[in-house]
């Protein structure tokens, strides 16, 4: 099985993604398949800031839980509100219309301690 | 410990099944998605391999005595061919298991056929012998677990699909040419494909079907006929679609350790035939003279979020009342629905109570359920 591995992000361990082009966070295509379906999220509001490894909020799919991860630090500036109706947007298009939060960097710096594009894809062979 | 691997694990691979460890068993938990998977048995007709679930044989002189000594339900109510839904208790009462009981043709040279849950075949088997040696009986006993496969298939297209497929054999005779002719809770002999099969009109879904139990080393021939119409669903599905009917899973809403509870308060009462003798049955007789502390009931979850096993449940002013044992957003309903045990005063269909959810109260309803109507 192969999954999609966008280049112009980076990826946490635990499967979350960031993308500096447009500071969006959201989780792997890899993760979301792991998951299935993807029927409720928990995230931060809009204002508050969040912390590099540290939890951020929750997905939950059918079967499992599972806690969300911050990829960098910074200040939540926007949150995917469609997700409150249509949660499977996680699984149909996880670096897309299923992104999770928009966030203000706090430190470019950060991104030396996540995964490249290539990394993160041989981690998950 | 390496895991028990059901006879049609090779083709579950082959069709990219993700597999889970249950019970001591490696089985498919989703072939597709477990909602596709779920609303194609409440539509039209699915497939479970649920090889996992135990067979044990027992038979000679005191086969029945033994058997209804260790199950709460009266077996001895059983004609050939009937099928029985029964718990198995301990002496206080709690349920260790619960088990299908099935009354085989007399020319079989097995008298009854039982079905407990997934990894608890050894245990049964050394308890249906420990009892049988305690109480100086004739009966023997063979966990033929290894040697059977099994499949259910279940929805509103299984009769059909099912019935296209199997030939009964006329034993025992409670067909009159086709398995359709069962009644719920009745298994006759049919040939699928070329397979002899006990194909029985039960499930655990809530919708009409089978469940077919057959030799292990033709499992694939079997399987193979009835996925061309029904589709393959996993563990996933299963599990969602029992929680919307209210179904227990055995070590789940249940376990002599973790969730001690008698069939009263997990309310299979109708499983208990105080008329009969058996182990457990002054607890239940007792209990049930006394009433229960807590039952079990459904909860509808009316804010955002996904009941899980092991919430608390409390009333609005926090009260500690109970706490939850399986939950789901169900897929047919698409709203968080919750199975758990609750106090009694406070059990009373539409009381409002909280579910707390990493540590946030939200507010739910208490209800009966199936929580689908008109299954």
């Amino acid at each position: 099985m192969t999954f999609d591995v966008p280049e112009d992000c980076y990826y946490l361990d635990s499967h979350e993604w960031y993308r500096p082009m447009d500071g969006k966070i959201g989780i792997s295509d890899f993760a979301q398949d792991e998951l299935g379906d993807v029927v409720f999220v928990e995230l931060p509001a809009v204002g508050d800031h969040i912390e590099q490894d540290d939890e951020f909020g929750v997905v939950e799919s059918i079967k499992a839980v599972s806690d969300l991860y911050a990829p960098v630090s910074g200040e939540v500036v926007a949150v995917n509100d469609d997700l409150e109706s249509q949660p499977e947007l996680v699984n149909e298009d996880p670096f897309g219309d299923g992104w999770l939060l928009e966030v203000e960097i706090d430190d470019d710096g950060e991104l030396e301690n996540l995964l490249d594009d290539e990394d993160y894809d041989a981690q998950i062979q | 410990m390496s895991l028990r691997t059901p006879p049609l694990h090779a083709r579950h691979d082959d069709r990219g099944a993700k597999f889970t460890e249950f019970g001591g068993w490696d089985m498919p938990v989703e072939f597709t998605s477990i909602r596709e998977e779920h609303a194609s048995v409440r539509e039209h007709a699915g497939s479970f391999d649920v090889s996992h679930m135990g067979q044990i044989f027992v038979s000679g002189p005191d086969a029945v005595a033994l058997t209804n000594r260790l199950t709460t339900n009266d077996v001895n109510t059983l004609s050939p061919g009937d099928a029985q839904y029964a718990a198995i208790t301990d002496e206080d009462g709690v349920m260790l298991d619960d088990v299908v009981v099935y009354c085989l043709p007399e020319s079989d040279e097995h008298d009854l056929l039982f079905v407990p849950n997934a990894g608890h075949d050894e245990q049964m088997v050394t308890r249906w012998e420990r009892f049988r040696d305690q109480w100086e009986l004739d009966a023997t006993i063979e966990n033929a677990t290894a040697d059977y496969g099994m499949v259910a298939v279940q929805g509103p297209d299984a009769p059909g699909i099912v019935a296209d497929r199997a030939e009964p054999t006329g034993s025992p005779e409670n067909t009159d040419g086709s398995v359709l002719d069962l009644s719920k809770f009745q298994a006759t002999y049919a040939d699928v494909e070329g397979v002899e099969c006990w194909v029985a009109r039960t499930g655990y879904t809530g919708e009409d079907g089978f469940e077919l139990v057959f030799p292990a080393d033709q499992a694939e021939a079997v399987w193979d006929s009835i996925v061309e119409d029904a589709e393959p669903c996993g563990l996933g599905a299963r599990d969602t679609l029992r929680m919307e009917m209210g179904f227990l899973l055995s070590g789940q809403d249940f376990h002599p350790e973790d969730e001690p509870r008698t069939p009263y308060e997990a309310r299979i009462g109708f499983t208990v035939k105080l008329d009969t003798k058996f182990v457990g049955h002054d607890a239940l007789e007792r209990q049930k003279a006394d009433g229960v502390d807590q039952q079990f009931v459904g909860i509808v979850l009316e804010e955002r979020g996904v009941p899980r096993h092991g919430y608390d449940l409390e009333m609005p002013d926090g009260e500690h009342v109970g706490h939850l044992t399986s939950g789901t957003m169900s897929p047919t309903l698409d709203e968080p629905i919750g199975l758990g045990y609750l106090d009694v005063e406070h059990a009373e269909s539409g009381t409002e109570l909280n579910v707390v959810i990493r540590d946030r109260p939200k507010t739910a309803t208490v209800t009966y359920p199936p929580f689908l109507e008109d299954q």
